[in-house]
């Protein structure tokens, strides 16, 4: 049998190539200066679900809740192969925690049910915290499979999936739909596909579509939107008014994590320590290497 | 993300002055592709945008996929396992990935599902798979075999062959070389006959052949009893695996990642490929030239890569309480290396644009020719188009492949002891470069193949109107200097066709090959000195060295250096 799935993706500020000029004096991240990259774990996420579907049959759709900017990676997405990409978007959605944007997805995920399984990487690299997967999984009041590595088989409505735990794993079953939070290690995403990117390089959101409309004034947004439909290029928005949610629930409104205090921590130099050239002096700063987290 | 699109400003400079409208416009249709296929352009804007987003996935996966194995792929090489040939793991990690890329038929038409993406475009992409791992190249540039179906093969042929190239389902070989038959394709021994059932069988050995465990192989055997030459020679089509026996795969210097295999036929049936007895002279002669353009990708992708090491490492090294970067002899070598890379650069693509022109120019002379249409313009534009290009192809595999040593040879030198070593990646690279500029014709075939075009001096009216043209400056000294050697071009010229002196002229016709890629490219530079500022250092420094290697050449042809052939026996002790 074929199944249906939907994968929950972010676009993130690449943490890993930060500048002297993203960080501003007061600690806080300039974002305008962040590149932004496809959440790794999302992107394995979604490479999960496109290997579930070669297998399987089916469908693959990704959803991302995110700003104007969003829509890249929802291009992205269909590059690498995902049968369609849906943006929430909306002013009202801004500063949302992961209270907030879970509330949001979920109920999204209600709009575009049916579905089997909803994908989602472990956790985001901007903010760590792996809990919109599983909170969001809690608000549809869906089982849930956290730190999957590999889906080891589907049949009816059962699924089998093996998920890293601490020193080993484990293998779990599931009664679909469930949703299922994926590690880095669980597969490598594909490249984008040559053909697939030169279809959908024009594809363009709500939001793009009302950037272009206000750039020209010979241009109508509901004309831009008919025609994009028409050409198969149209990437689905919902916005508030879209969905059957209460605003005070999103956004900062709905967003009861408050930033406490951001420190910007400057590495200085310290003493020196020799360490003696014998394998034990070896091991020591191989173990001394792990604590730090410089290795492993 | 590291990206060999995007990260090479020299290469990206020569996409955005890319002239291919006329060449994309018969490529397209006219753009009506569009209306049957989502991803065909529907205008040249448009193909360009879709060339750069198609390149920028090449440079993704080779940047980050390819090259981190470049090193595990020479180490581990190609097996040969129970009369099976197997790739070394990252070369099929490669390909499994080019393939889910679509990147596998990347000239092809649509309807064969390729991308049909001009030469040029695709000699990009050579170009950065060479450099992340010179023997990739070797399987993911075999695309011109696929090439040559769909011009000479039948629409039944066309149909079954392209799509499995296309899918990455099948890799491509051509068998031509034999044990006898090396450089001297004329004496190919393989026996190609017509069964009682009248189906094609071939019988005999190939020798030395890329890839040659591939699914699908393209032959050339002897399909005329009783000849000699090439006029006796046609060529085949055939399934590999269980139908070609592999006896070896030889132990080489360097492409470690790219298998080459000794092929036995045992009546391995086959399907003619083309007309009878135009296999080496017109079909082979075609794919070598495709693919000779590829070979010179491959020598400036290995180039490219070995002037990062050699630059990596001479900012990093410190020697005298400096960097030797700072050492003014250093500096000076990886300034003439950069300065060749990106004059071997000027140089392919121009001759990318003509080969283009030419593939284009004809396809389109022949489908007016069907239609009954007038097809005068086009076949004038045509026959300047296949002249050029017939010079150009073999002068840029000759230039780009020698370099590729020189530039490979002064990485290692930089690197000192350490690039003895196998640590660093500089003797890898000097050890693939060796090959370019023996297979596919050695540079000495090469020479052969252009001396045709020199002798004729096909750019005389071109070199004219360039030295007529105003320029200021420093540039107008550089043009000064590229008149003089126009001089001492057509005094060597001249001193070589008076002496009637066959043996001296294929001597001299070196000599002579050299100046004139001199000339074309000095003047390709001038061009993009205008544009670009920066290019007018790298225009500089390689007219006044090329002005100062043409007195050389000049020399060498007017104080009689070969004389002393004649006492060759003499001397050869």
């Amino acid at each position: 049998m074929s199944y249906h799935s939907i994968v929950m993706v972010k676009q993130v500020p690449d943490t890993a190539n930060i500048s002297g000029q993203v960080m501003k004096p007061d600690g806080t991240v300039n974002r305008s200066k962040l590149p932004t990259i496809f959440n790794p774990e999302d992107k394995v996420a979604l490479e999960l679900a496109l290997q579930f579907r070669d297998r399987f049959g089916g469908t693959v759709r990704v959803l991302t809740m995110g700003p104007l900017k969003a829509s890249d990676l929802l291009r992205d997405c269909l590059y690498m192969g995902a049968d369609e990409a849906i943006l929430v978007s909306d002013r009202k959605f801004a500063g949302a925690d992961t209270l907030a944007t879970s509330y949001v997805l979920s109920e999204a995920l209600r709009k575009l049910a049916p579905y089997d399984i909803i994908f989602a990487g472990r956790q985001a690299i901007d903010g760590d915290t792996a809990q919109v997967g599983p909170q969001t999984a809690e608000k549809l009041g869906l089982p849930q499979i956290t730190y999957a590595e590999a889906i080891i088989e589907a049949r009816g409505r059962q699924i089998t999936v093996k998920r890293k735990v601490d020193q080993g794993f484990e293998v779990l079953e599931g009664t679909l739909p469930l949703l299922i939070t994926v590690i880095k290690d669980a597969a490598t995403p594909r490249p984008f596909r040559a053909k697939r990117v030169m279809a959908y390089k024009n594809a363009h959101t709500l939001l793009e579509l009302e950037k272009m409309a206000e750039a020209n004034s010979l241009l109508y947004v509901d004309q831009l939107k008919d025609e994009y439909v028409s050409k198969g290029l149209f990437i689905p928005t919902l916005t508030a008014d879209d969905l059957d949610i209460d605003v005070e629930r999103c956004g900062l409104s709905g967003s009861p994590t408050k930033v406490h205090k951001i420190e910007s921590v400057i590495l200085g130099g310290g003493a020196h320590e020799t360490i003696p050239a014998t394998k034990d002096g070896m091991y020591a700063l191989i173990d001394r290497l792990m604590e730090d987290h410089i290795f492993g | 993300m590291a990206n060999y699109f995007t990260d090479n400003t020299d290469l990206l400079f020569h996409f955005n002055r890319l002239k291919l409208e006329e060449v994309v416009e018969i490529a397209e249709h006219g753009y009506t592709e569009a209306k049957e296929y989502d991803f065909a352009p529907v205008d040249y804007q448009d193909a360009l945008d879709n060339y750069r987003k198609v390149l920028e996935i090449v440079g993704d996966i080779t940047a980050n996929s390819v090259a981190p194995q470049a090193a595990a792929v020479d180490e581990e090489g190609s097996h040969f396992v129970d009369g099976k040939v197997q790739y070394a793991k990252g070369i099929q990690e490669a390909l499994g990935l080019l393939t889910q890329a679509e990147l596998m038929g990347f000239t092809l038409p649509r309807r064969y599902g390729g991308l049909n993406i001009p030469t040029t475009l695709y000699t990009m992409a050579i170009e950065m798979v060479s450099r992340a791992e010179a023997s990739l190249m070797n399987l993911f540039g075999l695309q011109d075999i696929a090439e040559t179906i769909n011009k000479y093969g039948t629409e039944e042929q066309r149909q079954e062959f392209l799509p499995q190239f296309a899918s990455g389902a099948a890799t491509g070989a051509m068998a031509l070389t034999e044990p006898d038959a090396g450089s001297d394709l004329q004496a190919v021994n393989m026996l190609a006959y017509q069964d009682a059932d009248g189906q094609w069988r071939l019988k005999g050995v190939k020798r030395f052949i890329t890839n040659g465990n591939a699914e699908i192989v393209l032959v050339l055997a002897r399909s005329e009893p009783g000849t000699k030459d090439g006029r006796g020679l046609s060529l085949f089509a055939c399934y590999g695996k269980d139908n070609i026996v592999i006896r070896r795969i030889e132990n080489k210097l360097g492409i470690h990642g790219s298998p080459t295999c000794e092929m036995q036929f045992n009546d391995t049936p086959a399907q003619l490929i083309g007309k009878r007895k135009f296999g080496l002279i017109k079909y082979v002669m075609d794919m070598m030239n495709g693919a000779r353009l590829g070979v010179a990708g491959q020598a400036l992708g290995i180039s490219q890569a070995a002037y990062e090491e050699a630059l990596r490492y001479a900012k990093a090294r410190e020697q005298f309480g400096k960097s030797i970067y700072k050492i003014p002899v250093i500096t000076n070598m990886l300034m003439d290396m950069r300065v060749t890379l990106e004059s071997d650069r000027s140089l392919l693509y121009a001759a990318c644009h003509w080969v283009d022109l030419r593939n284009k120019l004809e396809e389109k002379a022949d489908l007016l020719k069907a239609e009954g249409k007038d097809s005068t313009a086009e076949n004038a534009k045509l026959k300047e188009a296949t002249r050029v290009a017939a010079l150009l192809t073999p002068m840029a595999k000759y230039v780009l492949s020698e370099n590729s040593n020189r530039i490979t040879y002064d990485a290692l030198q930089i690197h000192g002891g350490t690039g003895y070593m196998k640590e660093f990646n500089a003797e890898r690279l000097t050890r693939d470069a060796r090959i370019t500029n023996i297979y596919e014709g050695t540079s000495q075939l090469q020479i052969v193949a252009a001396t045709g075009g020199v002798i004729n001096d096909i750019f005389a009216d071109d070199f004219t109107a360039r030295e007529q043209k105003e320029t200021s400056g420093s540039l107008a000294r550089l043009a000064d200097e590229l008149k003089e050697m126009r001089v001492l071009f057509l005094d060597a010229l001249k001193y070589v066709t008076d002496k009637t002196d066959k043996h001296f002229q294929s001597i001299a016709a070196k000599e002579l090959v050299e100046i004139y890629s001199y000339l074309y490219t000095g003047w390709l530079l001038m061009d993009e000195a205008e544009e670009d500022s920066r290019k007018v250092f790298i225009a500089r420094r390689y007219i006044i060295g090329a002005a100062a290697k043409t007195r050389r050449n000049w020399d060498t042809i007017k104080k009689d250096l070969f004389a002393d052939l004649l006492h060759a026996e003499d001397i050869l002790i």
